[in-house]
């Protein structure tokens, strides 16, 4: 298998990478589906009767998307992070650094093996929902990119906190204190309309807002702002963080004493 | 030809500590060179800046003449490290670990290769093994596994004996001296002067980030320490004064060297000739330990 498929270094660090969330998926991947389901269930239950987004939107219909975006950053985040932390503070990255792999190799196959994690999470999300749902799907490509660039993001956000952490309790608080904020104040469970002026305001200025509006314009054809404003703002966050992730990979940062 | 390693001024500094302080080495290909020294002379530090796993704050450093830094590929091809400390990747057995590993270096359909290793390693038997349950010094063996399976020409084992039972050791050098004869480059670092003594054709040694000795081992074991007598005196003796001059003494031994076995006669004519009767007489020969110890006190000097 390994080696029909793969020849070259990134190649086989990619394949690597599957591997290792593959191997334990039963974490990895149907958990936080379930997790996802639980916060369906729960708020479901709670709101449907009394919410309504968009006018005429059922809200478990408007949670879904928000929900399956919330799962895909996570989890992108959470593949490349752990990973790196665990090669660190057990000492077999030397076995990655050591052959000849660039840096850009390193680093697209780190962010494309979390993107792949956060996107299966993502359908097995979906596929949950249906139970409880009916979904349609206004525009998929528009779902595609916001889920690729939003795995992106996070899949580099989680290489830069894996790399700058030293011990898991460093990165568990990257976890509390950045990514889990971004995303819960980003409109996952509510549209930003129906916030006060000043939580507006400051979601505007939430990257991870413009990536689950996005994501839900995919589905609904309707949004806060204009899916190409959120394109925009995501991609733009997307290379801000590879350039960024790139930069401490080649100065070698805490890899290459 | 090209020198399997060249080392130009490399120095390296943490923090106020210079754990490498301007080192110029070369190893010749085909060589099975010793690097020696006391725990922290830098030696994990200068094989790590060969592997390009630790950067020098200056100097150079170039594997089959590829310059670590800038034809980085070339030089990790050409290079295989045993790390010093034993590291592994629980998720995976000896197998996989040894396929990722080849395909790290690009190399597929490489198990023809990976099972001549796994042979010679003593490792057959435990190829489907996980890693996690092999004990420590079959973890060793799949580190030196996984350097190979690239078939470097230049191959640094960083003591890779350190805590290993003698039968790994006995496996591991008559592999490594197979290897060394079909015209693989062998660096070693070891704590076990005999097993440099008996392996290794040239050893330099380091202290404090310096080379402090670099000479063939048996230029090291003739130049460097001497062949002795050792004995004690009966109730009473006295060294003639001329030999008290050469000689050492601890707990009533005394140690005389001398350099060619024609002088022992000499020796042997002056004691007596002062009325010196010698107990407990002895021959010592030189050995690395000898030539360690003194290399090292001279420098702290
Ligand atoms: N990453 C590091 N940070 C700080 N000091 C280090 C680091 N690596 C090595 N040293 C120091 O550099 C010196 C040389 O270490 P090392 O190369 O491991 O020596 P050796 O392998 O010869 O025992 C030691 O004093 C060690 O403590
Ligand atoms: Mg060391």
């Amino acid at each position: 298998m390994i080696d029909r498929l793969f020849g070259g270094g990134f190649a086989t660090l990619f394949y690597k990478e599957l591997l290792r969330f593959w191997k334990v998926s039963f974490q990895t991947v149907a958990a936080p589906v379930l997790t996802a389901m639980l916060y369906l269930l729960i708020f479901s239950h709670v709101l449907e009767e009394r919410v309504q987004v968009y006018g005429t939107l059922a809200y478990t219909a408007f949670l879904v998307p928000g929900l399956v975006m919330m799962s895909i950053l996570q989890n992108a985040f959470s593949n490349s992070s752990s990973s790196l932390i665990q090669s660190k503070v057990t000492g077999n990255i030397i076995f990655v650094l050591l052959p000849p792999i660039s840096y850009r190799e390193f680093y697209a196959a780190y962010v494309l093996a979390a993107i792949v994690r956060s996107v299966m999470v993502g359908v097995g999300v979906l596929a949950v929902t249906t139970f409880f749902t009916a979904l349609h799907f206004a525009h998929p490509l528009w779902i595609l990119t916001f889920a690729l660039i939003g795995g992106g993001v996070m899949g580099s956000l989680g290489v830069v906190a894996g790399i700058w952490a030293d011990k898991f309790d460093q990165l568990a608080a990257f976890q509390n204190f950045l990514i889990m904020p971004l995303t819960f104040l980003s409109g996952v469970f509510y549209s930003i309309h129906s916030l006060p002026a000043f939580w507006q305001g400051v979601s505007h200025f939430n990257p991870v807002f413009y990536m689950i509006d996005g994501f839900r314009y995919g589905f609904f054809g309707v949004s806060d702002v204009s899916p190409w404003h959120s394109f925009a703002v995501a991609f733009f966050s997307l290379l801000v963080l590879a350039a960024l992730t790139l930069n401490f990979l080649r100065r070698g940062y805490k890899l290459r004493g | 030809m090209t020198p399997a390693i060249r080392i130009h001024q490399v120095a390296k500094r943490y923090g106020a500590l210079q754990a490498l302080a301007g080192i110029d080495l070369e190893v010749v290909q085909g060589e099975f060179f010793g690097l020696l020294g006391p725990n922290g002379a830098g030696k994990t530090t200068l094989i790590s800046s060969l592997a390009g796993l630790v950067r020098p704050d200056s100097g150079s450093l170039e594997v089959m003449g590829f310059d670590v830094q800038r034809d980085y590929r070339d030089a990790r091809q050409n290079l295989g490290v045993v790390p010093q400390e034993i590291v592994f990747d629980p998720f995976f057995s000896v197998r996989e670990t040894l396929k990722f590993q080849s395909g790290y270096f690009g190399i597929r359909n490489n198990d023809a290769w990976i099972d001549e290793i796994l042979a010679n390693l003593d490792l057959t038997a435990k190829a489907n093994a996980n890693m996690r349950a092999l004990s420590g010094g079959m973890k060793r063996r799949v580190m030196v596994a996984q350097a190979l399976v690239h078939r470097p020409p230049v191959i640094v084992l960083d003591e890779p004996t350190a805590g290993v039972d003698v039968e790994l050791r006995q496996t591991l050098w008559a592999f490594i001296r197979r290897l060394n004869q079909d015209g693989h480059t062998i660096v070693l670092t070891t704590h076990y002067l005999e097993e440099a003594e008996s392996l290794c054709s040239r050893i330099a040694m380091l202290k404090a980030g310096r080379v402090v000795a670099l000479d063939s081992t048996a230029n090291l074991l003739k130049t460097q320490a001497s062949h002795a007598l050792r004995f004690r005196l009966a109730e009473g003796d006295v060294l003639p004064p001329d030999l008290q001059a050469k000689a050492t003494q601890s707990g009533g031994l005394w140690v005389l060297p001398f350099v060619d076995y024609s002088e022992i006669g000499v020796l042997v004519d002056a004691l007596s000739a002062a009325g010196c009767k010698l107990m407990d007489l002895e021959i010592g020969k030189p050995d690395l330990e000898d030539v360690f110890l003194d290399v090292m006190r001279e420098r702290a000097a």
